[in-house]
């Protein structure tokens, strides 16, 4: 098709701009006032397009910036904090890590393959965006109750999805997690993140463009894909959401792949002055991005702007969320010099406009003016609002001596509990996931037998050319933040710095993904005040600053929320890989410790759900001066060798850190020490704990007592066999523990592969 | 030994390959960008893993026609040697120098995990670092690796040696369970008629430099060396 085909004005007239046209648009009244204010007269229907996607909670954080606020972003690591693309922090050697995590629910669960594809896509862009190169992706996952009808097809699209565009991109997939629970049957999460390696000197941001610039769009055409996005991602799910679809972006990673070598080769150069990738909201965002930022004005003229489909009218263009599209202010004189990289790459490269003084948005097609917007107050006087909250009710207290193991004994609990959903192996997710490319991956996904032949409690991936690795890690517990926001938001930042911490690695900050339900509930609006007001707690003691981070809020399908899954990404360093340790026994005749205190707390844990039924009780506290003590302990122990394997204590307590163990490490052991209430002590999900491995128990054990942490002795490693007053083969754990996805999937009868061993 | 790795668009795979060949040569493989028309100076020419073009056509066919696979063919049939790994390897049958397809994976899905190989035929220079029958660990990482071939064309690569690898067990028993992708024969990787060409669905570079987890990969780029040298 020629371009001058392109260039026709649709003959078709736009609808007339009434409240109506705006509330369909997801405007309230008043913010519909504020619009014909603002511009002092009505909008055209492009304008009041732009005003309603810029206001919308995906892009506005309207319902929760006032508490967003409140959590820490500085520290001494931090180079950007929230604000940018994504965070950028210190990591030695004059570089930086880049990271991010972003939801993808709501396209996830209409169209899961392309839902997540585009969600991993998207995030990688706003890393690269940066001039950092990805180096590693991660994903948390949220579905459905099993037995829900859709669950299994979610799954395996969102996982397809995934996988089809990370591997096909060439970043390695190395860590996440998956759940399941009935709160998400109507509602999956699908939380990417990736985290990328930039020169600290060789950053790009948003913000810096002057006047009298060129503005160059790059990557792929534009079409009427993903037209007001946004807007679905802000709003509440009804039955028959299904109508939905032609709102999902298609994903092309292979045009991502291009994407991401030719940006990055053009920002070997000197032509970019600013970039924003084209993300929710598309051209729209990131032409107000680039003209807020840099407070100058901008002129689009859409007729260049490369299109896929004819006949495209202002408003589509810029609502489109077309995907694999940047945006970027050239220093003048340069445009052909980045043309002919941005070529060599058969991307689309097309000057569309230019910066100007006057902080205008203008927009011209066809001949026509369609948009003149002044930036500053459709950014500064987005709406912002304190939402009536409630505070969480207070959790039941239970007594956790009432709940003890079944009649199938410790060992017939322990199979159930690695065989439920949420613990059994997800080798069916992760061997779908490419976690090898580039070449630098030290710790893979799972417990036994996993792609990089190691695991520990977070990812670990290498820094080209050095010896310093980093490590990641994707955690919350989404039961807990229901029982109890505020605790459940310190545990999520916790656990996350404990998983980092397991490695070797030292924690340094975190990305959050807070997914929550609808914000003008005051119970949800109480959840997230109390959860935000825990993970800056949390992020304060442990000295573990938020420098990104996304809202995905109305996560409700016909009246009914998500648990409150405030999902944290960390990232930490350690100098050198090869100090850094696995989750699994390496040898015979180590001894086996508990670092930190048991005190049995079975409320809101897996054991209560999984063998007594109960989902119930208060979530186990989190003493951060004892998770902080533990960690440098941890680590300072690890550092100099005397942990040969180490594995944080979470779900399912005790007794499950010590099973995973044994089954990464093909070893077994023989545990001597005797509860006085089995049940809560070895399923007991207290805080601030590890399991660890060490050939000097007697060293371990001084350099404990001089720092006051806490240590028990559990057992030895030894044999083939996980022996307490009975036996179980390790290799049968592990047979167990691998069962249960690929049977799930095969659509094998569940009753059949949780009881069966 | 000099080498060069042919870059395509959708290429992901080339610095692990550079960074094994480095590894066991001490020479730094040049890339070559597919646009190109003419090969440096080189003893291997390397086709890396990726997905060229998205593998939206079929895997391979898209790359098999870029400007520099005229060179690169043109070599391959006067004997400068030539290795395919994974995406490569989809090319390498697409251009006919070897035979066979390599169709989706049984399962449907992608596959990335750890395989064990045996090594079929140890007398060529892919190979010859490698006992007879001895096994080795190396990942795979593919989502179309299922070779295969007509029975008339399989006899025909088993008498003439041309199977370099085939999945097995631990063991080295190349039973139905230790095959990743139902390829034909177990087959992991072949050989043209003149042992000059080597194509392979699993990645033996991600098993060589020191910070890997795994290093059975290495015998393969010595043998490379050994020969080539």
């Amino acid at each position: 098709m020629s371009q001058a085909a392109l260039k026709q004005k649709p003959s078709t007239q736009e609808p007339a701009i009434t409240l109506e046209l705006a509330k369909s648009f997801g405007l309230s009244e008043s913010e519909f006032t504020l619009v014909k204010d603002i511009l002092g007269r009505m909008p055209t229907y492009t304008e009041l397009g732009i005003f309603s996607v810029m206001w919308s909670e995906h892009c506005s954080y309207k319902s929760s910036r006032l508490h967003l606020k409140k959590l820490p972003t500085t520290g001494k690591c931090v180079i950007q904090g929230p604000g940018e693309n994504a965070g950028v922090i210190d990591i030695g050697d004059g570089q930086a890590a880049v990271f991010k995590m972003e939801s993808h629910n709501h396209p996830s669960y209409i169209e899961p393959y392309q839902g997540a594809a585009t969600g991993v896509g998207g995030i990688m862009r706003d890393v690269f965006t940066m001039g950092a190169r990805p180096i590693a992706n991660l994903n948390a996952l949220r579905f459905g109750d099993p037995s829900h009808p859709k669950t299994r097809t979610l799954v395996k699209g969102v996982v397809a999805g995934i996988s089809g565009y990370g591997n096909c991109v060439g970043v390695p997939t190395v860590g996440g997690e998956t759940n399941f629970h009935k709160s998400y049957n109507g509602n999956n999460l699908v939380n990417a993140m990736t985290v990328g390696l930039a020169d600290q000197d060789k950053i790009y941001y948003a913000r810096g463009a002057g006047v009298g610039q060129p503005i160059v769009y790059v990557g792929s055409k534009t079409g009427r894909d993903g037209i007001h996005g946004a807007t679905m991602a802000s709003a509440e799910f009804g039955d028959g959401n299904e109508e939905n679809r032609p709102t999902v972006q298609v994903g092309d990673p292979f045009t991502e792949k291009l994407l991401i070598e030719a940006c990055l080769e053009l920002m070997q150069s000197d032509a970019i002055i600013s970039i924003q990738d084209m993300g929710a909201a598309g051209l729209t965002s990131s032409a107000v991005e680039i003209a807020s930022k840099g407070e100058i004005g901008v002129v689009l003229d859409l007729d260049h702007v490369p299109q896929r489909e004819i006949n495209m009218v202002p408003y589509e263009i810029m609502l489109s969320e077309s995907q694999e599209r940047m945006l970027m202010i050239l220093k003048p004189g340069s445009e052909n010099k980045a043309r002919a990289i941005i070529e060599k790459w058969d991307l689309d490269f097309a000057v569309i406009g230019h910066t100007t003084d006057d902080q205008h948005l203008r927009l011209n097609m066809y001949g026509e003016c369609w948009c003149d917007i002044p930036v500053p107050p459709l950014v500064d006087q987005a709406p912002l609002y304190d939402r009536p909250s409630v505070p969480p009710k207070a959790p039941e207290k239970i007594d956790n001596q009432a709940f003890d193991v079944s009649d199938k004994g410790l060992l017939g609990d322990l199979k159930k509990l690695i065989a439920c959903p949420d613990l059994a192996s997800k080798r069916w997710i992760w061997e779908q996931y490419d976690s090898l490319v580039m070449g630098e991956t030290i710790f893979s996904p799972g417990v036994a037998n996993t792609q990089a032949l190691k695991s520990g409690d977070a990812a670990l991936v290498k820094i080209p050319n050095k010896d310093k690795a980093l490590a990641m890690s994707s955690d919350v517990t989404p039961r807990y933040v229901e029982a109890n926001p505020f605790e459940g938001g310190k545990q999520a930042v916790a656990e996350s710095y404990r998983n980092i911490t397991a490695t070797g690695a030292t924690p340094l900050a975190i990305t959050n993904n807070l997914n929550f339900g609808n914000p003008e509930k005051p119970e949800i609006m109480g959840q997230i005040v109390a959860a935000l007001d825990g993970m800056g707690e949390a992020c304060r003691a442990l000295d573990y600053p938020i420098v990104s981070g996304n809202v995905s809020l109305y996560n409700e399908t016909s009246g009914r929320a998500i648990q409150p899954t405030p999902t944290i990404g960390g990232v930490g360093v350690i100098s050198d890989y090869k100090q850094a340790v696995g989750l699994a026994f390496t040898k015979e005749g180590h001894s086996i410790f508990v670092i930190g205190e048991t005190k049995g707390h079975l409320g809101q844990s897996l054991f209560l759900r999984e063998i007594h039924g109960m989902e119930k009780g208060d979530a186990p506290h989190v003493d951060l001066t004892a998770e902080k003590l533990n960690g440098d302990f941890i680590r300072a122990q690890i550092l100099s060798g005397e942990i040969s394997a180490c594995h944080d204590v979470s779900d399912g307590g005790l007794l499950v850190a010590v099973a995973e163990m044994a089954m990464a490490g093909k070893i077994g052991c023989v545990i001597e020490h005797k509860a006085d209430h089995a049940a809560s002590f070895w399923f007991g999900e207290d805080q601030a704990r590890y399991v660890v491995v060490t050939d000097n128990p007697e060293r371990l054990k001084q350099a404990a007592s001089v720092v006051n942490v806490p240590i028990m002795k559990l057992g030895i490693t030894y044999g083939t066999e996980l022996i307490l007053d009975e036996k179980i083969s390790v290799s049968d754990l592990t047979r167990v523990h691998e069962r249960w996805l690929p049977d799930y999937m095969n659509n094998i009868s569940l009753d059949n592969s949780l009881t069966a061993s | 030994m000099k080498s060069a790795i042919i870059v395509f668009p959708g290429t992901n795979r080339e610095k692990d390959m550079q960074m094994a060949l480095e590894h066991v040569s001490g020479q730094t493989p040049s890339l070559v960008w597919h646009k190109d028309t003419s090969l440096p100076n080189c003893d291997l020419m390397v086709l890396p893993g990726g997905f060229s073009y998205g593998d939206y056509l079929r895997c391979g066919a898209m790359a098999a026609h870029s400007p520099i696979m005229k060179e690169v063919i043109d070599r391959a049939k006067k004997g400068t040697r030539l290795l395919a790994v994974c995406n490569g390897f989809q090319m390498l049958v697409e251009t006919g120098l070897v035979p066979g397809a390599l169709l989706h994976n049984q399962s449907l899905k992608f596959i990335c995990k750890q395989v064990h190989l045996r090594a079929e035929n140890t007398q060529t220079d892919f190979t010859r670092r490698f006992a007879k029958g001895q096994v080795l660990q190396v990942p795979i990482a593919h989502g179309e690796g299922n070779y295969f071939v007509n029975d008339d064309t399989l006899k025909s690569l088993q008498d003439n040696n041309q199977i370099a690898f085939r999945y097995c067990d631990e063991d080295g028993q190349a039973t139905a369970d230790s095959n990743p992708n139902g390829s034909i024969y177990n087959i992991a990787g072949v050989f043209n008629d003149s042992k000059t060409i080597m194509g392979m669905m699993p990645h033996p570079e991600d098993s060589v430099v020191t910070h890997a987890n795994g290093h059975q990969g290495i015998p393969l780029f010595q043998s490379i060396v050994e020969a080539l040298a």
